[in-house]
């Protein structure tokens, strides 16, 4: 043989190089969650339920109180809430993210991108993103005629940019969602199973983001303590925009603090990841 | 050691002094032992690699021997970046592979058993179209590229079936052309062809020897089949207990180590009694078969050559699966 092998061509590298890969790979990825697309509509019918439960008990515990409000919100408030957090959380919830990282460093196959030219923050995110979207498609028509039934509960902002605000805080909400989720489940790297833990951070999120009841009803100082972490954004924040609850002012803020959030976990999650996979090689890989 | 018969000027992969140790965990077995354990752990340092050091051509197909646990992997993986060296240094294609550069990644692969590249619920082809974008390659020549393998595998028909449909040996044809789109100079392959059935094995060695000629790739492999290294490599590194105990030709290893030579006798009735004064005789109808040392071989020959009804007489070398094991056990000495 004469020559050096030749390298294949490449296209150019560079910031639009890689948005087109990680483009690419959210379009596969979403050929390949359209084919679960009978299980997303199943799981999102079977999300409605607990939601009788909920009319039900809340009716019961203002008739009960025998006071029109609590902290401010009216029976059909805290209705509506409820149904705006299924929203919230339709976008922020990173079912088996953590543990599916977890996972492929346990079984070793996180290899591959050790391996090959791609990065697992990026790869996963593009991934979720699509996996988001397959699952948001397919519940629009089942949330639609839910909202549609109980038109009665609500009362829509006029304003567009309440509207636009609202949206904004559901795609941070998402990332932020993702990237938290990302750093939990690097802890993969350093501890054999971490099941348990993901569990207990899992309930605990459960009452810290809103999910639950509005933030506001744990009252006074432990509501405003609540309100400076990071996981009211994955439910209260959106619904309570959308709700009209927030002022002009502490709307842009909590945005803006979101943001910050969001550039926290995704620092913490490049240091973890960084550290993880050396510590994956010096361990054997 | 021998020197590798390298085409041209610098190797493709060099390796000097590559050492890896590890720690692992030690339990006594018990409750209470587990218990201790919880707050005082045990570790005991394995040295998976000691001091191995070669140089491989461009272009050149070799295969690392050795038996379960010896380092082959390891090896493997500290040329693939990896794993880190705990002392020692390689270069592969001019790079260090565990600084894990973009432009290093992109020009080689390496294939550690199943599911590493294909998505299980998608055909091939999708995962292929995924792998263009993660390597960035160009549309036509990924065209090219792809329609060039999927040819030469034989499996056009199957690439637009989900993979988890596919055969044990058809989804390791997939993984193998998943590897080869970004046409890497270097490949390294850890046991491509275990738990398939031999045709399927001839045709994963026809199409990596295509390859290698085709595209003067350099590959690597570790297999515990002797019929991949016999068809594929004329070189071998033999890795027992962490250390490189012989780097060279294929035959050269049946040299040294196949002392043994099977002389193979067929008689027209019974075998006659009394061949076992020769040496170690298994006898198989009427068929004798004689292990002999080599240097026996010519004495003994004249010996038997005039028996009466002896109707055909063979020598052979031992099986190589033989060879080998011989050499595993034999803590064979570095020349």
């Amino acid at each position: 043989m004469s020559s050096v092998p030749a390298l294949p061509a490449f296209r150019p590298a560079g910031v639009l190089g890689a948005a087109r890969k990680y483009l690419r790979i959210f379009r596969v990825s979403l050929v390949e969650r359209l084919a679960y697309r009978a299980d997303f509509l199943l799981g999102t019918v079977l999300r409605f339920l607990p939601l009788v439960t909920s009319v039900l008990l809340w009716s019961a515990v203002y008739r009960g109180s025998g006071n029109d409000t609590i902290e401010g919100y009216t029976c059909r408030q805290v209705i509506a809430y409820l149904l705006l957090v299924h929203v919230s959380r339709m976008f922020s919830s990173m079912p088996g993210l953590a543990s599916g990282i977890a996972r492929e460093i346990r079984e070793g196959t996180v290899k591959r991108y050790l391996v090959q030219p791609l990065d697992l923050q990026a790869h996963l995110l593009a991934y979720r993103a699509a996996h988001k979207v397959a699952y948001i498609v397919t519940s629009v028509l089942p949330y639609a005629i839910l909202f549609w039934l109980m038109r009665g509960y609500f009362e829509w902002p006029g304003e567009p940019m309440v509207w636009g605000a609202w949206l904004a805080s559901l795609l941070l909400g998402f990332l932020l969602g993702y990237l938290m989720e990302f750093a939990l489940g690097l802890l993969g790297f350093w501890f054999l199973e971490i099941s348990s833990f993901l569990y207990l951070v899992n309930t605990v999120s459960f009452f810290l983001s809103g999910h639950l009841m509005p933030l506001d009803l744990f009252g006074g100082r432990m509501a405003m303590f609540l309100k400076e972490l990071p996981f009211q954004y994955l439910a209260y924040f959106p619904a309570s925009v959308i709700l009209g609850r927030e002022s002009t002012e502490s709307m842009v803020r909590g945005l803006l603090v979101e943001c910050g959030w969001c550039l926290a976990f995704f620092v913490v999650g490049r240091i973890a990841l960084r550290f993880g996979l050396r510590r994956f090689s010096a361990f054997g890989g | 050691m021998p020197v590798p018969s390298a085409s041209r000027s610098g190797f493709a992969i060099e390796a000097s002094h590559l050492c890896r140790t590890y720690r692992v965990g030690q339990k006594k077995a018990g409750l209470l032992a587990s218990l201790r354990g919880l707050w005082k752990g045990e570790t005991r340092t394995v040295e998976a690699v000691r001091d191995v050091s070669f140089q491989i051509g461009h272009g050149e197909m070799v295969a690392f021997l050795g038996p379960n646990g010896a380092g082959k992997t390891t090896t493997l993986k500290m040329l693939a970046g990896l794993v880190y060296p705990t002392s020692g240094t390689a270069r592969v294609l001019g790079y260090t592979p565990w600084e894990r550069e973009d432009s290093f990644r992109r020009q080689f692969s390496l294939v550690m058993g199943q599911k590493n590249q294909l998505w299980w619920d998608l055909p091939a082809a999708d995962s292929f179209e995924l792998h263009r974008e993660i390597y960035s390659l160009d549309r036509a020549r990924f065209d090219r590229t792809l329609g060039e393998l999927v040819e030469l595998f034989g499996v056009e028909k199957l690439t637009r079936q989900p993979v988890r449909e596919l055969s044990l040996g058809e989804r390791m044809k997939m993984e193998l052309i998943a590897s080869l789109l970004h046409e890497p100079g270097v490949l390294l392959l850890d046991e491509p062809t275990i738990g398939l059935d031999v045709v399927a094995q001839s045709t994963i060695q026809r199409c990596l020897r295509e390859y290698n000629q085709r595209k003067g790739a350099t590959i690597i492999l570790t297999s515990h089949y002797m019929r991949d290294v016999e068809a594929l490599c004329s070189r071998v590194l033999m890795i027992v207990q962490g250390a490189l105990q012989y780097d060279g030709q294929l035959s050269g290893l049946l040299d040294r180590f196949g002392r043994k030579k099977l002389v193979r006798l067929q008689f027209e009735g019974a075998v006659p009694v009394g061949l076992d004064r020769f040496g170690e005789c298994k006898i198989t109808g009427p068929v004798a078969e004689l292990n002999l040392e080599k240097s026996r071989v010519a004495q003994t020959l004249s010996a038997v050559v005039d028996m009466p009804g002896l109707v055909d007489l063979s020598v052979q070398d031992p099986p190589l699966e033989d060879v080998v094991a011989m050499a595993f056990g034999s803590g064979a000495t570095q020349p």
